[in-house]
């Protein structure tokens, strides 16, 4: 089973964010995270889907996929160097006392702390799945009170498209 | 009584009168591009959501619309007559209870890769997601069993819409596609210009295969020593029928035709072996197991067909044609992937290939299984057995009908013992294995060939499905020959208690069955019994020297079992073969 990244260029219509989902459920595909935003072309949107599984699998995706008549085009990411990266919020814990440790902790992830509550800091990070999850885990020992994730958006490196 | 539907005016005319813009409606521009679409015959069930649609109906007679007597009926027999013509077929329903009515209809056309336009009225725009009023989503309902939908959110989508539904429906791997309308965009007024081309980004099916490889299934032919050709629906679809008997001929490798594909070679020819798979012969079945060069034609490896799927064709190098690249490789990994148009990948071929030329012994041997190992059953004197039944009609008929059927031993026994010749010929729900599906498919079948004799065979549970539609026979003179092989029991079901689950026939009886000949003649069908063979020979006789629709019920034993047969999880050539 293997981890991979694939971006889906799709009409940007009613549904389609449903027949993806769907196809994935019904065919037994799985899904580790989801996005789904504008595209840089207008009527376009793209979807960046983390999935697991091996290459057969990975290769009936692409191909159901290719037969959503408002799929345009599918391109497995993992398979060049790509950038990958989410944006996580944090709500911790944070008592005035326990502040400073905390910042501490953010900035050496170079993440930030965008609200200050009286008893909780709201820190968002970006970055890659890794990075995201070892901001949690150093996290967790001051109290995880809200957590929200994107899921990953991707592109490949360099000139290519 | 009889309604005469009027004679349609021909398409060329309106073509060329709608050609100047005019302002109409959502209804009539959707009636308006059915008739520039080509379609002929409508069948539908009117509704509150439609009301406007059936308004624009009110005297139209361009084209034929067949009242049912449930949305289930319309889209079977919309569905017959796609697969009896090769156009696209048309059903109309209301929204919610109509359109939910639909989803069985549209999940076996879906299975089948049948092309069919459906189209559903909804609840207002406004009123959409409120729970209103026989409200479904019905396009959320249908995702999955549809190969395309639209829900018309505007009255100026609704002509790119209807042509693109026709397109897609009809090209690359056929299929349902849903049209719901809300009852506004109905009622709502646009300027209409028919749309005559389609722009759709995502939308490019592949029909000319990659020369590579057809170069490399040249070679494995010339070098295989037992070739065998499983052919599919495909072959029928694409009418690629000529393209196949053109390209046995030169290569003379065997071949089997599976239950879509059955019509879709000559059964008379000497290498033709039957249908593989579960209720397949001796021969196809054990061919496929020992063949060294596997090549499928337009089938899609479904599991009924390969049985346990990693003992299957063990020996064989595995070649797969297929339309849709999803299907090759979704079961088996082919070692020849060929995406194309079956008529094109074989007519591509033909000029190529030559004799199987290391293929003699094989061919001997396979003769040999066909002689030794022949379909059969016991048949037992005066007793009337439901195989013998398929034999006479097949005989009388000399194998030139229509031939529908329902789901379970009678399908299998018509498929056994019905010897097609033509494609189209053959209609039958093989990948959803519908119930209900054999009588209203063959109002379908004979209103797309009204010269043509359609036989539809029905087991006594099935006709009881979708029994209602006999009213549409009887009042348009719709002459076909329903045929009810009445065992009185849920016979496939039952086969598979009697085999595997110890006898224990739990809920496969059904007597407390009308009497099917008085439910006919209810309708002013005539009806005639048959219990011996000399009365079946009689009946069925008198059934087919009968003009108009009859049915004729021929009662059989319910201890029959179809043979060959493979249980679930066993490979091909492990079949039980009966008590013969």
């Amino acid at each position: 089973m293997e981890r991979n990244t694939i971006s889906v260029l799709v009409n940007d219509q009613p549904g389609v964010l449903q027949r993806v989902s769907g196809l994935f459920g019904r065919r037994g595909f799985n899904i580790e995270s989801i996005t789904v935003g504008q595209s840089e072309e207008t009527g376009l949107s793209r979807m960046v889907i983390v999935t697991l599984g091996d290459d057969d699998q990975l290769e009936q995706i692409e191909k159901q996929l290719y037969k959503l008549i408002d799929v345009i085009k599918v391109v497995n990411l993992s398979v060049r160097p790509m950038v990958a990266r989410e944006l996580a919020l944090i709500k911790v814990k944070a008592d005035p006392s326990e502040r400073p440790e905390i910042m501490g902790v953010v900035e050496t992830f170079r993440a930030s702390v965008v609200d200050i509550g009286s008893t909780s800091l709201l820190v968002q990070v970006v970055g890659d799945t890794q990075k995201i999850d070892a901001m949690i885990e150093l996290l967790k020992p001051y109290g995880i009170r809200e957590l929200s994730r994107t899921g990953v958006t991707a592109m490949i490196r360099g000139n290519v498209q | 009584m009889m309604t005469q539907i009027p004679e349609i005016r021909s398409t060329e005319e309106l073509r060329e009168k709608w050609k100047t813009p005019e302002v109409i409606t959502g209804s009539e521009i959707l009636l308006r591009s059915l008739v520039l679409e080509g379609v002929d015959t409508v069948f539908g069930y009117p509704g509150g959501a439609v009301l406007y649609i059936y308004d624009a109906l009110y005297g139209f007679n361009d084209f034929k619309h067949v009242l049912t007597r449930h949305e289930q009926g319309a889209i079977h027999a919309a569905d017959g007559y796609a697969r009896a013509s090769g156009k696209p077929g048309v059903c109309i329903a209301t929204s919610g209870p109509g359109a939910t009515n639909l989803v069985t209809g549209i999940a076996t056309a879906y299975m089948d890769s049948v092309p069919l336009v459906v189209i559903t009225g909804n609840v207002f725009s406004s009123l959409i997601g409120t729970d209103a009023f026989q409200e479904a989503d019905i396009t959320g309902i249908t995702m999955p069993i549809t190969k395309h939908s639209y829900l018309v959110r505007s009255v100026e989508d609704l002509p790119r819409i209807m042509h693109e539904a026709f397109h897609i429906a009809s090209t690359g791997r056929k299929g349902p596609v849903l049209i719901d309308i809300p009852k506004d965009v109905s009622a709502a007024k646009t300027l209409f210009t028919p749309v005559t081309s389609v722009n759709l980004r995502g939308y490019n099916p592949r029909s000319v295969p990659n020369k590579l490889q057809l170069d490399k299934l040249v070679r494995a032919i010339a070098e295989a020593e037992r070739p065998v050709i499983i052919a599919g629906g495909g072959i029928i679809y694409s009418g690629a029928h000529e393209a196949m008997y053109e390209f046995v001929k030169r290569t003379e490798i065997p071949i089997t035709t599976t239950l879509l594909g059955l019509g879709g070679f000559p059964s008379g020819h000497e290498l033709w072996m039957g249908m593989p798979g579960m209720h397949g012969t001796y021969t196809a079945n054990n061919a496929i197991q020992e063949c060294d060069l596997l090549i499928n034609i337009g089938a899609r490896f479904d599991d009924r067909v390969t049985g346990k799927l990693d003992g299957f064709a063990p020996k064989a190098k595995i070649v797969h044609i297929d339309i849709d690249p999803a299907e090759i490789g979704k079961n088996i990994s082919p070692d020849i992937p060929i995406v194309g148009d079956v008529k094109t990948v074989l007519e591509m071929l033909i000029p190529e290939v030559e004799r199987a030329s290391k293929a003699d012994a094989w061919r001997s041997r396979i003769a040999e299984w066909k002689q030794d190992k022949p379909l059969r059953y016991k048949d037992e004197g005066k007793v009337l057995k439901p195989q013998w039944v398929i034999e006479l009609i097949n005989d009388t008929t000399k194998g030139e009908a229509i031939v529908t059927t329902d789901v379970g031993q009678h399908q299998m026994w018509a498929a056994q013992y019905y010897k097609f010749n033509h494609p189209r010929s053959f209609i039958t729900s093989g990948g959803l294995g519908t119930m209900g599906f054999g009588f209203p498919s063959a109002i379908g079948a004979q209103m797309a060939n009204p010269e043509r004799l359609v036989v539809s065979i029905n087991g006594d549970g099935g006709m009881q499905m979708c029994s209602q539609e006999l009213a549409i026979c009887a009042i348009h003179n719709i002459p076909v020959k329903i045929v009810v092989i009445n065992n009185e029991v849920l016979g496939m079901v039952r086969q598979w208690q009697n085999l595997i689950y110890e006898k224990r026939y739990s809920y496969t009886d059904l007597a407390g069955s009308p009497n099917f000949v008085k439910l006919a003649e209810a309708y002013g069908i005539k009806g005639i019994r048959a219990t011996t063979k000399e009365e079946a020979r009689a009946a069925w006789q008198e059934a087919l020297e009968t003009p108009g629709p009859v049915l004729v019920e021929f009662l059989v034993s319910k201890d029959e079992n179809v043979y060959p047969m493979v249980t679930q999880g066993s490979t091909i050539d492990q079949m039980l073969m009966g008590d013969e």
